[in-house]
């Protein structure tokens, strides 16, 4: 590839974004720091294999971008990370995956007073000045959507049960999502809600004692893949029949794949909440200072409903999730 | 844990038989009061509580923890602790599983595959438990650091193995594996009749064995077992070894659960057979301890949860609450040991 294309290559970019947004800076190459936490359990293996991913693609497709990752084991090995990048890698911006908000807020706005552009994914940090833009998922969706198909499938009357996860803000914000539509559908009736810790142990256990205790159930809810899977080896031994809708929640590939095979009629849609969300928050963030533009303040990944129709855009059998 | 003067402790040991004979009687039988009355609530509560599936869904879950706190009550009777239980079992289920998908992918018959990925857990388990034993008999390591220290590098190599994710096992191995938990004979499930076998051996290694008395010297007086001329050091190691066996057997009827291991395997089940233990009765500066108090303390505690699960009186954020309050109330009734 000769210097000279690739220079009439840029001119034209460059001329697009300026016609495109008058207050974009001029573009410049982007060396982007990726900080994340190191895979310790599947979502963060997911997250760690998204990053990666991010860099060869992205890195592959414009000639301009440089992208360095570094995973972190605790925070403070994250916040010496974060100046590694800064002062070593010299980075001009970044998009971190903090381990804590409030400890990493100061070492992130340090990076941030050096110059770098700072895009910060799923926990925001205590001060906001500290970032330029924030990247999440949608735990609300992520509890409406499943009771919307459920409504929907048992033609708005049924049983419904809940596994839930751990006690966090973030696993009650899904059940609130999940009630209030129930709400609004007075005969689809939550017969009761346990934790089962995101753990399939836990819901194996938790599912067997709602099969003891309910004797009609039309649908179970449980909030992540990994519950869902006990749950149903739980369901197949009790050899019941009565049970019609099993909602995972999350899109593991396993669990995707069922919905693709078309085995299993009580499994034919999930709502996704990837940590696929990285990869987009890099790639937004790099292509955006590639233009020399900004990211809007807050976004938001939707958490979609995945069903046979769009099952293959959310199957990725290399991810380990 | 070793004290320079034996005398005192003989006399110790001397003194104790004559304790106030009611409280040792309810000290004995507590667990079981407290099994039998926890039983009674929960039926009270639901009526599907007492009924036989019920029954035998909490025995099968029991099962895994059961096992290992047979062999932990070995390990707490002679005066050490195994931190690293979950953790070692999540590394076993993990391997084994690899082991199993890789034998039957290289050509071996999946049944042969299976039932060496079977051996291999319990082989694990011991080799484990060794080099537990070693440490700490021979490196002389507090039992509380080895295991603590094994306990994050089992998990660490589950999780390196798994890439953060799940190793699950091959959809037509898991099928040819899965009556290991979920068969029976004669209507009682496999795990249970595991668990029975289990224990049943190791009240007799316990009470009708030279090494079994050794293990309660031990523990009771370190020094005077010594100048008994009890292989301290032999007795030690074979005594974690033992309880690796039990976390290999207790694995390789989890692997057909749900045919899949991840960093969240086995986590906390150290706490849980350790409890199981203590509630059952035995102290934890050991020297005492029964197997059939362990048997129903590891009961007991899956019932309050199975209990839990089948109401919904208290809300979902008590239920470790409850746990709680029911283990100390049990301590309670068996305090005339002490």
């Amino acid at each position: 590839m000769s210097t000279q294309t690739r220079r009439s290559i840029m001119l034209t970019a460059a001329a697009a974004s300026l016609a495109f947004a008058a207050t974009g800076a001029a573009a410049e190459p982007v060396n982007l720091g990726v900080s994340i936490p190191a895979a310790t359990h599947s979502f963060m293996g997911g997250i760690n294999y998204w990053a990666n991913q991010a860099k060869k693609d992205l890195e592959a497709k414009h000639k301009d971008l440089k992208i360095t990752i570094r995973t972190a084991a605790n925070a403070t090995e994250q916040a010496n990370q974060l100046q590694d990048l800064s002062t070593v890698n010299k980075i001009n911006a970044l998009v971190v995956f903090p381990f804590e908000s409030a400890a990493l807020t100061r070492p992130v706005a340090n990076v941030k007073a050096k110059g770098a552009y700072v895009t910060v994914v799923d926990r925001g940090l205590t001060d906001t000045s500290a970032q330029d833009a924030y990247v999440a998922g949608d735990n609300t969706a992520f509890g409406r959507i499943p009771a919307e198909y459920i409504v929907k499938t048992l033609g708005g009357k049924g049983n419904v049960v809940a596994l839930r996860g751990i006690p966090t803000t973030l696993d009650t914000e899904r059940m609130d999502a999940f009630n209030a539509v129930l709400k609004v559908h007075p005969d689809v009736k939550l017969l009761d809600a346990k934790f089962a810790n995101w753990n399939r142990d836990d819901a194996y256990k938790v599912t067997q004692d709602f099969l003891t205790r309910f004797k009609e159930i039309d649908a179970f809810w449980a909030a992540d893949d990994d519950m869902a899977f006990g749950a149903m080896r739980a369901i197949e031994q009790a050899g019941r029949k009565d049970i019609k809708v099993i909602f995972g929640g999350a899109g593991a590939k396993d669990m995707v794949k069922l919905i693709i095979d078309a085995k299993d009629p009580r499994i034919q849609a999930n709502v996704s909440y990837s940590p696929k969300f990285i990869y987009d928050a890099v790639k937004l963030t790099a292509e955006a200072r590639l233009k020399g533009e900004k990211l809007p303040a807050t976004t938001i990944i939707p958490s979609v409903l995945i069903d046979k129709a769009n099952a293959k855009d959310f199957y990725f059998p290399d991810s380990p999730f | 844990m070793s004290q320079p003067e034996p005398a005192g402790g003989i006399a110790a040991d001397l003194r104790r038989p004559t304790g106030t004979p009611w409280a040792e009687r309810l000290a004995s039988v507590g667990p079981i009061v407290g099994l039998v009355l926890l039983c009674l609530v929960g039926a009270a509560l639901n009526g599907d509580f007492a009924t036989l599936d019920n029954a035998l869904n909490v025995l099968t879950r029991t099962a895994f923890i059961g096992i290992i706190a047979v062999g932990m009550c070995f390990v707490i009777i002679l005066g050490g602790i195994d931190l690293s239980v979950g953790s070692m079992a999540a590394l076993i289920a993990g391997c084994v599983i690899m082991f199993i998908n890789w034998a039957a992918g290289s050509g071996v018959s999946p049944l042969i595959a299976v039932a060496a990925g079977a051996g291999l857990a319990v082989l694990l388990g011991a080799v484990f438990g060794l080099a537990h034993g070693v440490l700490i008999a021979k490196g002389k390591i507090e039992p509380f650091i080895v295991t603590l220290g094994t306990l994050g590098i089992y998990r660490a190599y589950l999780t390196y193995f798994a890439d953060g994710g799940a190793l699950t096992l091959q959809n037509n191995l898991a099928d040819l594996y899965a009556p290991a938990y979920y068969g029976s004979v004669l209507g009682v499930p496999i795990p249970v009749v595991a668990f029975l076998v289990v224990a049943l051996i190791g009240a007799a290694i316990l009470n009708k064995t030279a090494y079994g008395r050794h293990v309660q010297a031990i523990g009771s007086n370190e020094t005077v077992a010594r100048y008994a001329a009890v292989d301290v050091e032999g007795v030690k190691i074979l005594t974690y070894m033992l309880l690796g066996v039990c976390v290999g057997i207790a694995t390789l009827f989890y692997v057909p659960r749900l045919a899949s291991a991840s960093p969240t395997t086995g986590l906390l089940w150290e706490l849980e057979a350790i409890a199981a233990v203590i509630v059952g009765g035995a102290a934890l500066k050991g020297g005492q301890g029964s197997i059939i108090g362990t048997v129903v303390g590891a009961i007991l505690l899956s019932v309050i949860s199975n209990i839990l699960n089948l109401t919904s009186l208290i809300s979902v954020y008590l239920n470790a609450a409850v746990q709680g309050f029911v283990i100390i109330i049990v301590a309670f009734l068996q305090k005339g040991r002490r």
